[in-house]
């Protein structure tokens, strides 16, 4: 029990402290209404996500985070242009990734790190590689970070969020 | 829903079963529980529709579940049934408040089914005829394990029957299993050619504390939240006890137990921990805790490898210098001080020669664990230790060097303190006396060719022991004879065969090789016989964890296929033997295989755990003591994933009371009370390993990664572990690597006078020149394959004591597009 007390302690210092090393490049999106279908819907075997712009991907900073939420308003998610391609990158040079800031572990905020590329959660201590796919690098999680799948329209050169890879924290289904 | 959906998990109904489970893998034992149900039902998302009670119509907050992909499954009975399973962290468990660590978390995802990560669990008997493997039944299978076994005890007694068997609690153990197979071992077949799963004779990884009177686990877990100071040397926590760590080490280190402290200890001074690290490597857990505590709360003192006892000698020394030593308490309590004085002592310049750390830095450490309080009070420092020191440069005389520094501070037997090792698997021993006077090394007689059948219980030398290729390769060379000899005895009746393979064992340097085992692992490349063995969950299993707390992890479903538990596998042999021996007239040996009249789990823990020390039975070494009696299965259900910490005291209504700490009355576990100081002295690296650093440029340190448990028989199918370490990685200087031209994800040969193995290339900033770190016992690389066949007195390996040259072998494209090479230390 007291570890949950102290936890969360260190969760609210590292969510407000350590946000100074986040590039907050500007939350790009508006939630809009969910349109997903109920889970255990007969006619499909995939959950309904919806299809969310994030951002043009000129406009997207190189190795800053950009905040949005997905697939509605009480996910958090980045996404970052990495400055180089990576492996499930999209955009016109294959380096623009996101994935869910909700630790995969326990749920605490995790912070982006330009320096070493990596998703650092400050309760036990996780990190993430953000040019491999959300894989852990180190920690207690049994998952690595869900990754947001990304579609890129080059003629409006849109970066959309079309759906999750992996149990986004805390649900049940990743669509409410 | 299906297990191949990642973005859902169907929820356990309100009316779901639920029964308690204490984590399988390391010491820490964390308490979970197991949810099941009907695969066609599912909870509903409302609090007031799943069994969990979390409201998941809306984003459950941070730090309010543990609750994960993984920590389900979709399993189905032996009629066809198919069940839902959940298996989450317990927040009412003192030992994890709730917490999961990166291994536990897996639980539910490797419990068998046909489908999922589990599937190439052994289901049935098997036989390998020629070169392939074939299914076989129980009946067959055991005609020839008795037979053979039989043979040789009759023609050339016990000494003909090896073993290789686990001794501790856990998945693979427990007290109802490490009871079935020491009695089968040690009262039935009576062979002292035992040695047990991660070292190459019957011995005790604490041999020199346990001579001083200071059992090993002799503290609580709330204890490191009360220390003043703690010493951690040769242990990595984060990684290898993690929620021991998280849930009891990081409160008193971030302050948060000060006032739990001001309470306990009135008139005490209290502030956050201060913690000293002794570790020639920086680990994830100095790091961390760094983090935690802040830089200047952390000591962390990286000393030479292989020079502990000079540390602590030197520490030993100060202190009694400065007059920091308890003298009231070393004259009434122990013995043997001025005698161990003679010997240990060291002054700072010379230890700090040997450490290679600097005089202020000994004197730093000896101030914040030794130093009178400000409050006058004497510090409680909390000793902690692990592989560092078991597997260190002898053993015994490190224990003796730090536990007579603990004795002199008076640092066991008070709240706060401890002098206790970390400990890997959980515990859960009670066997029959080992029936032999000296330690066998098993290794070196199955080198020399000796012996004739090797059962290998639960474990894996060939992943796990030392000088592992040599080991390797006579064993493979001595199966291999066998293995000729079966293919050419076509339709052979078990009698036939039995000759066969006794006869190539016998006359002709064969060894006839049985696995006991959950998979077929890397022991199928030699093996001729695999038995299915269960898991906990698959059966009823108690074991005890590193604060000697004792649990009842709950069956709730079946094995797979015809799969038991290791002690009813125990029983079938020896109630086959003694079938056989009941046929040919020899009653007397008949007797011997008596008493393996179980019919299940339950029937095993009553005979061995709750016998030990009752009137007119003889003697049993048990952890349960002489009041183990008092547990039953019933009051352990009842007790949950809290259970009771051995010895029990006494049981109030339906609970059973147990101990906190030991030796709080100050008699230790020696003849007359009092605790044992040891003379230790420095004697620097044995020739064997000496030799090797003087000729090899690279100390290979090895070790567990977080990752991974044990030799991955599990984590080798899953796909989020071995897509990680698809080979045993090595951490190297970056400049060392640059030396040789490597670079992350190459692969490298290691290699020196005793082996050779390949490894991944990792290099970390941590890592300092001319060291490494190599991950131990996995799948892939064996980094026992280049460690010496040092022993020391009591056949203890110096598995940390190994120096090998390093040459690139090549690249991976694979590896180095899918896998990070990121720092693993927090920072």
């Amino acid at each position: 029990m007291q570890e949950h007390k102290l936890s969360r302690r260190i969760f609210l210092k590292s969510s407000g402290g350590a946000a100074a090393v986040v590039g907050t490049a500007g939350a790009a999106l508006v939630p809009g209404a969910a349109h997903a279908e109920a889970p255990g819907s007969s006619t499909s075997t995939n959950l309904s996500y919806p299809k969310r712009s994030v951002g043009k991907a000129g406009g997207m900073p190189v190795n800053q985070a950009v905040n949005f939420n997905y697939p509605d308003a009480s996910s958090p998610c980045v996404a970052i242009r990495m400055g180089s391609a990576v492996p499930g990158g999209i955009g016109p040079n294959k380096d623009i990734v996101a994935y869910s800031t909700l630790c995969t572990h326990m749920g605490c905020p995790v912070q982006y790190e330009g320096g070493t590329k990596v998703f650092k959660c400050g309760c036990h201590y996780s990190m993430f590689d953000a040019e491999n796919g959300g894989q852990m690098v180190c920690g207690q999680a049994t998952e690595d970070l869900p990754r947001v799948l990304l579609d890129y329209d080059a003629k409006t050169d849109t970066v959309s969020a079309v759906g999750v890879d992996g149990l986004i924290y805390g649900r049940q289904a990743n669509i409410l | 829903m299906t297990t191949t959906t990642k973005d859902r998990i169907a929820l356990p109904p309100k009316d779901a079963q639920r029964t308690n489970m204490t984590c399988h893998f390391c010491i820490v034992g964390c308490g979970y529980h197991v949810y099941k149900w009907d695969a066609n039902r599912e909870g509903g998302r409302a609090a007031g529709q799943n069994a969990l009670g979390v409201d998941f119509t809306k984003q459950v907050p941070p730090l309010a579940i543990t609750m994960t992909k993984a920590m389900t499954n979709t399993i189905t009975d032996h009629s066809g049934k198919r069940w839902n399973i959940m298996i989450v962290p317990d927040k009412g468990c003192s030992v994890n408040s709730g917490l999961s660590s990166t291994r536990g978390g897996k639980m539910a995802s490797y419990m068998y089914a046909h489908d999922g990560i589990g599937k190439e669990r052994l289901k049935n008997p098997r036989i390998n005829r020629g070169d392939q493997w074939l299914d076989t039944s129980w009946d067959n299978a055991l005609a020839i394990y008795a037979g053979l076994t039989k043979k040789i005890l009759d023609t050339d007694g016990p000494s003909g029957l090896l073993y290789d068997c686990f001794d501790h609690g856990g998945a693979g153990g427990g007290f109802e299993n490490t009871w079935g197979t020491g009695k089968l071992m040690f009262s039935a077949l009576q062979t002292p050619m035992v040695r047990i799963h991660n070292r190459p004779a019957y011995n005790s990884e604490c041999h020199a504390t346990r001579d001083m009177g200071v059992g090993e686990l002799n503290n609580s877990y709330e204890d490191a939240q009360l220390s003043d100071c703690i010493i951690a040397t040769g242990c990595n926590p984060y990684e290898t006890q993690t929620n021991y760590f998280l849930n009891h080490w990081l409160p008193n280190l971030n302050g948060g137990t000060v006032e739990k402290k001001k309470k306990w200890f009135p008139g005490e001074a209290a502030a956050a921990a201060k913690i000293v690290i002794v570790d020639p490597r920086r680990s994830a857990t100095v790091a961390i805790c760094e983090q935690i505590a802040g830089k200047d709360n952390v000591l962390h003192l990286d000393i030479e490898p292989g020079s502990d006892t000079a540390l602590f000698n030197t520490l030993l020394t100060y202190v009694v210098d400065q007059g920091w030593h308890d003298k009231d308490y070393i004259a009434k309590f122990t013995k043997g001080f001025d005698d161990a004085m003679k010997v240990n002592r060291m002054s700072l310049e010379d230890g700090s020669k040997a450490t290679g750390i600097p005089v202020a830095k000994i004197r730093q450490a000896a101030e914040w664990a030794y130093k009178t309080k400000a409050s006058g009070h004497r510090p409680r420092t909390f000793h902690a230790y692990e592989k560092g020191i078991i597997w260190g440069n002898d053993n015994y005389v490190i224990q003796s060097a730090l536990v007579s520094l603990v004795l002199a501070t008076q640092n066991v037997g008070r709240r706060g303190t401890g002098v206790c090792r970390m400990g890997g698997h959980q515990e859960g021993y009670t066997r029959p006396p080992y029936p032999g006077d000296k330690k066998i090394y098993i290794d070196q007689e199955v080198i020399q060719g000796r012996g004739l059948m090797y059962t290998i219980w639960g474990t894996n030398p060939f992943q796990t022991t030392l000088n592992a290729e040599e080991h390797r390769r006579v064993l493979g060379k001595r199966a291999q004879i066998v293995r000729e000899a079966m293919s050419r005895a076509r339709g052979a009746s078990v009698e036939q065969m039995v000759d066969v393979i006794y006869d190539a064992c016998k006359n002709k340097g064969g060894m006839y090789v049985v696995g006991i085992n959950l998979y077929p692992t890397t022991l199928a490349e030699e093996a001729h016989m695999l038995l299915p063995a269960a898991h906990p969950g698959e059966m009823n299993l108690t074991s005890m964890n590193g604060e000697r707390r004792l649990r009842l992890s709950e069956k709730f479903m079946d094995p797979p296929g015809s799969a038991k538990p290791d002690c009813l596998i125990a029983a079938d042999i020896a109630n086959t033997l003694k079938a056989m021996y009941a046929r040919d007239g020899k009653a007397d040996m008949a007797k011997r295989f008596e008493g393996f009249d179980w019919k299940t789990e339950e029937d095993a823990f009553n005979d061995g755990f709750r016998r030990a020390g009752r009137p007119g039975v003889g003697p049993i070494d048990s952890q349960g003591g002489d009041t183990g009696y008092l547990a039953t299965y019933a009051l352990l259900r009842k007790a949950g994933n809290n259970g009771v910490q051995l010895p029990i005291k006494r049981v109030e209504g339906d609970k059973m009371i147990g101990t906190e700490m030991a030796y709080m009355d100050g008699k230790f576990d020696t003849k007359d009370g009092k605790a044992e100081f040891k003379p230790a002295p420095w004697n620097g690296l044995p020739k064997t390993v000496a030799d090797q650093k003087a000729k090899h440029r690279f100390w290979i340190n090895n070790g567990r990664a977080n990752e991974v448990w044990q030799t991955a028989y599990h984590d080798q199918y899953n796909s989020f572990v071995r897509d990680r370490y698809p080979s045993a990685f090595i951490e190297m200087n970056p400049e060392d690597a640059r030396s040789m031209g490597v670079t992350a994800g190459d692969v490298v040969e290691v290699f020196n006078d005793f082996g050779s193995t390949y490894a991944m290339a990792y290099p970390q900033k941590a890592i300092k020149a001319g060291q490494t770190f190599m991950l131990f016992g996995y799948i892939r690389g064996v980094a026992g394959d280049v460690t010496s066949p040092w022993v020391d007195r009591n056949v203890v390996p110096y598995y940390k004591g190994t120096w090998a040259s390093i040459k690139r072998v090549g690249s991976v494209d694979d590896w180095k597009q899918s896998i990070s090479f990121k720092e693993r230390r927090y920072a």
